[in-house]
């Protein structure tokens, strides 16, 4: 009686996670999904208190205050612009609660489980372990406190292979033959290590895909966990999960044409890359463009497609660029925003933080939706991308990005770029557009370059 | 048939559904699908309550309390930070205050 109950429950609560993600195909219907989602995992709560067999309810209690005190303060005070860490961090809390529950499952019950129940543990702990360094590197990263750009040394493919056969065959060992806790917890400690190692050597650029690759890990431990325990919604939701990890890193990996294997063992190629450099190196360094000729361009143009790029993020700059942008549609002057899935530090994060800034959502464009525009385009104004307008991606075949689609911004009449300085992005590849003769650099802190403007556009009107 | 055979059905046919309505998400609402997606992940609370609450032996009841607690940051905060992105999301220019 009880567990029909329970699996009543379970079952009522996979439909409405179903329905929940539905919803979130439109900015209108998508909080009304969330709701469904929330009203999901508090009946499939329910469900588990009531139908189980729980002895007792302190431990779960003081868990549940804490966790919702830390969540809460978590959901209020984080700024939009840190979203990225605030997504690796949870994806590091829920690999984990895998890993943890995984670990007390096999102390107890050790070799009791049978072949299938045991395989279904060990990947629950790998994928869970994995999950949680991996979002820890990946979260220092973001935060600046571990170096961003790519750490690459000839053995870390090497290393990380082995790391994996090491845990895979302890798995294998496990389930064949006996659940020795020495294999298991050597097993532990090499995929806690694999974690790590994964995402060491991966740089800053590459984070949208590293993140999403991660969200599926967290999703597939949830699996593991689901056949582990016997726990049907488990199962779905760890599926569920595991299915939008997947599928966004797709979105990412096409974005940057680039494979899950090139992204996981290649790296950006670095130093390395191609004789293109060399040359654009010794060229000048091209003069720094003054703010009054980028207003004069602004002002005089008919229409302006802005660029984002994780310059933009890391200025925080959108409040002052939605400004800029309203004071030019009041002279008349369309102002669009052109999306690229990898600009910034996760899928969507140009949106989320230009949604932020008020800049209404059906300004905000796709890669295939503007890119024809940007011929009859009077002004590109670039804030912060780089990679993603870097014209050599078309036509460099040395180039480490070549085959990416890129932004056409270099078609637009005048390009004007919003820069720190001169130097690379994180992929360290010179970028030809920043040299052409029809593109302004304004050189310095995005923020002040935007409010000056602002100014500038104010005074003058 | 073997339980795990029954299992895995439910795994594909989720992951397959699954992956039928999350690639109709627009490139717009991604960092918020991610979002969502973490949090309904947090439902491994669900295997942390039995841990937890079973009173097997204080390690198990420890590693339980960590996990109850982690997987309840995710859903709680995860299902709350979701809303407030959704929430800013809006079609026209409304006159600010």
């Amino acid at each position: 009686m009880t567990t029909s109950f329970t699996e009543l429950a379970y079952l009522i609560a996979a439909l409405l996670f179903v329905l929940g993600l539905h919803q979130l195909r439109a900015p209108e219907s998508g909080r009304r999904g969330v709701l469904l989602a929330a009203l999901a995992m508090a009946i499939a709560v329910a469900g588990t208190l009531l139908g189980r067999q729980l002895v007792r309810y302190d431990w779960i209690v003081a868990g549940v205050v804490v966790g919702s005190v830390i969540g809460i303060t978590m959901a209020v005070v984080i700024p939009m612009a840190k979203m990225p860490e605030r997504i690796a961090l949870s994806h590091a809390f829920g690999g984990l609660a895998a890993a943890l529950v995984g670990i007390a499952e096999y102390a107890r019950h050790g070799d009791g489980l049978g072949a299938a129940k045991t395989a279904a543990l060990g990947f629950e702990v790998l994928l869970g372990a994995v999950t949680f360094t991996g979002s820890l590197v990946a979260f220092g990263k973001l935060q600046g406190a571990l170096a961003e750009r790519p750490l690459n040394h000839r053995l870390q493919n090497g290393v990380n292979l082995a790391l994996l056969a090491v845990a895979l065959t302890a798995i294998a060992y496990l389930t064949v033959y006996s659940a020795d806790p020495r294999v298991f917890y050597t097993m532990v400690g090499v995929a806690f290590l694999l974690g790590i190692s994964l995402v060491v050597p991966i740089g800053g650029a590459d984070m949208p895909v590293v993140i999403s690759l991660l969200n599926s890990y967290a999703g597939l431990a949830a699996v593991a966990t689901g056949f582990a325990l016997s726990n049907t919604i488990l199962i779905v939701c760890g599926a569920l999960d595991g299915a939008s990890g997947f599928f966004l890193s797709l979105v990412m990996s096409k974005a940057m044409n680039r494979s899950f294997t090139n992204i996981l063992f290649g790296g950006f190629a670095g130093a390395s890359a191609g004789g293109a450099l060399a040359g654009s190196a010794a060229a000048p360094l091209p003069s720094g463009a003054t703010i009054g000729d980028a207003l004069t361009a602004l002002t005089s143009a008919r229409s302006v497609i802005v660029v984002p790029g994780y310059g933009m993020a890391a200025a925080r700059c959108q409040h002052a660029l939605r400004e800029l942008a309203e004071l030019l549609e009041q002279r008349g002057v369309t102002v669009k925003y052109a999306i690229h899935p990898v600009a910034g530090r996760m899928p969507g994060h140009m949106n989320v933080l230009l949604a932020e800034a008020d800049v209404p959502y059906d300004r905000l464009y796709d890669i295939d939706a503007i890119n024809e525009e940007f011929a009859d385009t009077d002004v590109a104004l670039v804030v912060g991308a780089n990679d993603v307008v870097n014209p050599a991606a078309k036509h460099d075949p040395s180039s480490p990005i070549y085959g990416m689609p890129i932004l056409d911004a270099e078609l637009a009449r005048t390009v004007i770029v919003l820069k720190r300085t001169m130097n690379p992005g994180f992929a360290k590849i010179e970028n030809e557009l920043f040299l052409r003769p029809n593109t302004m650099m304004l050189f310095g802190d995005a923020n002040k370059t935007l409010t000056e403007m602002v100014r500038g556009l104010k005074e003058s009107r | 048939m073997a339980e795990w055979i029954f299992w895995l059905y439910i795994f594909f046919f989720a992951a397959f559904v699954g992956y039928l309505v999350i690639s109709g998400v627009p490139p717009l609402l991604h960092t918020p699908l991610m979002s969502a997606t973490n949090a309904i992940s947090g439902i491994s609370l669900v295997g942390s309550l039995v841990l937890a609450g079973g009173d097997y032996d204080l390690s198990s009841s420890l590693l339980g309390l960590v996990a109850v607690t982690c997987a309840t940051i995710n859903v709680v905060g995860g299902f709350l930070i979701t809303d407030r992105m959704l929430k800013m999301f809006k079609k026209h220019h409304e006159p600010r205050s």
